[in-house]
């Protein structure tokens, strides 16, 4: 499973090689811009080559991936940037989604384009794994950006935001249908939580063998705890399934 | 939202706006996932002065590599933008793709070192 890095030797070798020359534009679209800011701060090529030496030996990280769902204000964010070693990155993502047929006036008009916002962060596992943590909301019209998301993912934690409980509804029916493990977490904030786990994992009547569990997500050690449950809840899917 | 609050024009303008990047283009020419990890390659560190600045902070930054909604998120710019412009210097050989997740769900013995993993945070 982990891939070599196999050009980095030559990195500090072939800083030396010239580079290519000007009157090539390295961009196919002929979109060389003109920077506002050419030689403003420019550092020298050989600056870069430095890091990656420190590579050489070991290979990268083998990435791996859990998805944090919920609805608006649900705490995915904070979730993320509880036990992430950067800054939590919020990014826009565009999806083509189909639109209702009442929409059908065209022909182009059965597809439409929305985004979607989405948390990323990163927590090293140890010196030869890297987890990759994205947060994504749990309403249903974002299904199709999940598909993506939890391809190779080791499962997903669900969000409760308990003032809006139905913006979850969504992630738990995609995740029970694709068969990827998943947690269900109740926020907890101050310790205070406003329904017990047993009322929700009543009301989205999901299977006894998924845990509900109660955590506060500002929380590093909260967080650990939950993703512990997910990779063993995991670990038995795994070991059912075969 | 507050985007929404714009004037439509101004709306329009903000999505718009980071695909002069691209030059308009919103297809990537190479299949990258948002966890696939992007490194810099001798070529691409060697041709920061040809670069512009999206491009040349994107290569700076993959010395180490990095998964691509990283590097979207870094840049400020939308996913599908940060895919075309990492394709397009893939197809250029200034940083090379480390290979995307693996499709299929983790195995036992992949779970148990993340596992481990985690309780020695």
């Amino acid at each position: 499973m982990i891939r070599p890095f196999s050009s980095t030797s030559t990195d500090t070798t072939d800083t030396t090689t010239p580079p290519p020359p000007p009157a090539t534009s390295p961009f196919p679209g002929g979109i060389d811009r003109r920077r506002p800011d050419a030689g403003i701060h420019r550092a020298e090529p050989t600056d870069v080559g430095a890091p990656a030496a420190d590579d050489d030996a070991t290979p990268p990280p083998l990435p791996v991936k859990i998805v944090v769902a919920g609805g608006f204000g649900a705490g995915k964010t904070t979730a993320v940037g509880a036990i992430s070693d950067i800054e939590p990155l919020t990014t826009e993502a565009a999806m083509t989604v189909n639109a209702v047929d009442l929409d059908r006036l065209s022909d182009d008009s059965t597809k439409t384009t929305t985004t979607v916002a989405f948390d990323f962060g990163r927590v090293a596992l140890g010196n030869d794994l890297m987890l990759y943590l994205f947060g994504s909301p749990g309403q249903d019209r974002f299904r199709f950006f999940w598909d993506e998301l939890l391809r190779g993912a080791i499962g997903a934690v669900v969000l409760i935001d308990t003032g809006r409980f139905e913006d979850c509804f969504g992630a738990v029916s995609h995740l029970e249908h694709s068969g990827v493990p998943f947690v269900v977490v109740v926020n907890a904030f101050d310790g205070r939580i406003r329904h017990h786990p047993d009322e929700v994992r009543s009301a989205l009547d999901i299977s006894p063998s998924t845990p509900v569990l109660v955590a506060d997500v500002r929380d590093r050690e909260g967080v650990k705890g939950v993703l512990v449950t997910l990779v063993r809840h995991a670990m038995a899917t795994a070991t059912r399934t075969g | 939202m507050s985007a929404n609050d714009l004037p439509d024009d101004l709306f329009r303008a903000r999505r718009l706006r980071p695909y002069l990047i691209t030059g308009g283009r919103t297809r990537a020419s190479v299949d990258l996932a948002m966890e696939t990890q992007i490194r810099s390659t001798p070529q691409g560190t060697a041709s920061l002065a040809q670069l512009d600045h999206e491009r040349e902070a994107l290569v700076r930054m993959c010395v180490t590599p990095m998964p691509v909604a990283e590097i979207a998120g870094r840049l400020h710019l939308p996913l599908q933008v940060a895919r075309v412009v990492v394709s397009d210097l893939v197809v250029q050989g200034l940083v090379a793709v480390d290979g995307p997740i693996s499709p299929d769900r983790p195995d036992l013995h992949l779970l148990e070192r993340v596992l481990e993993g985690l309780r020695t945070l």
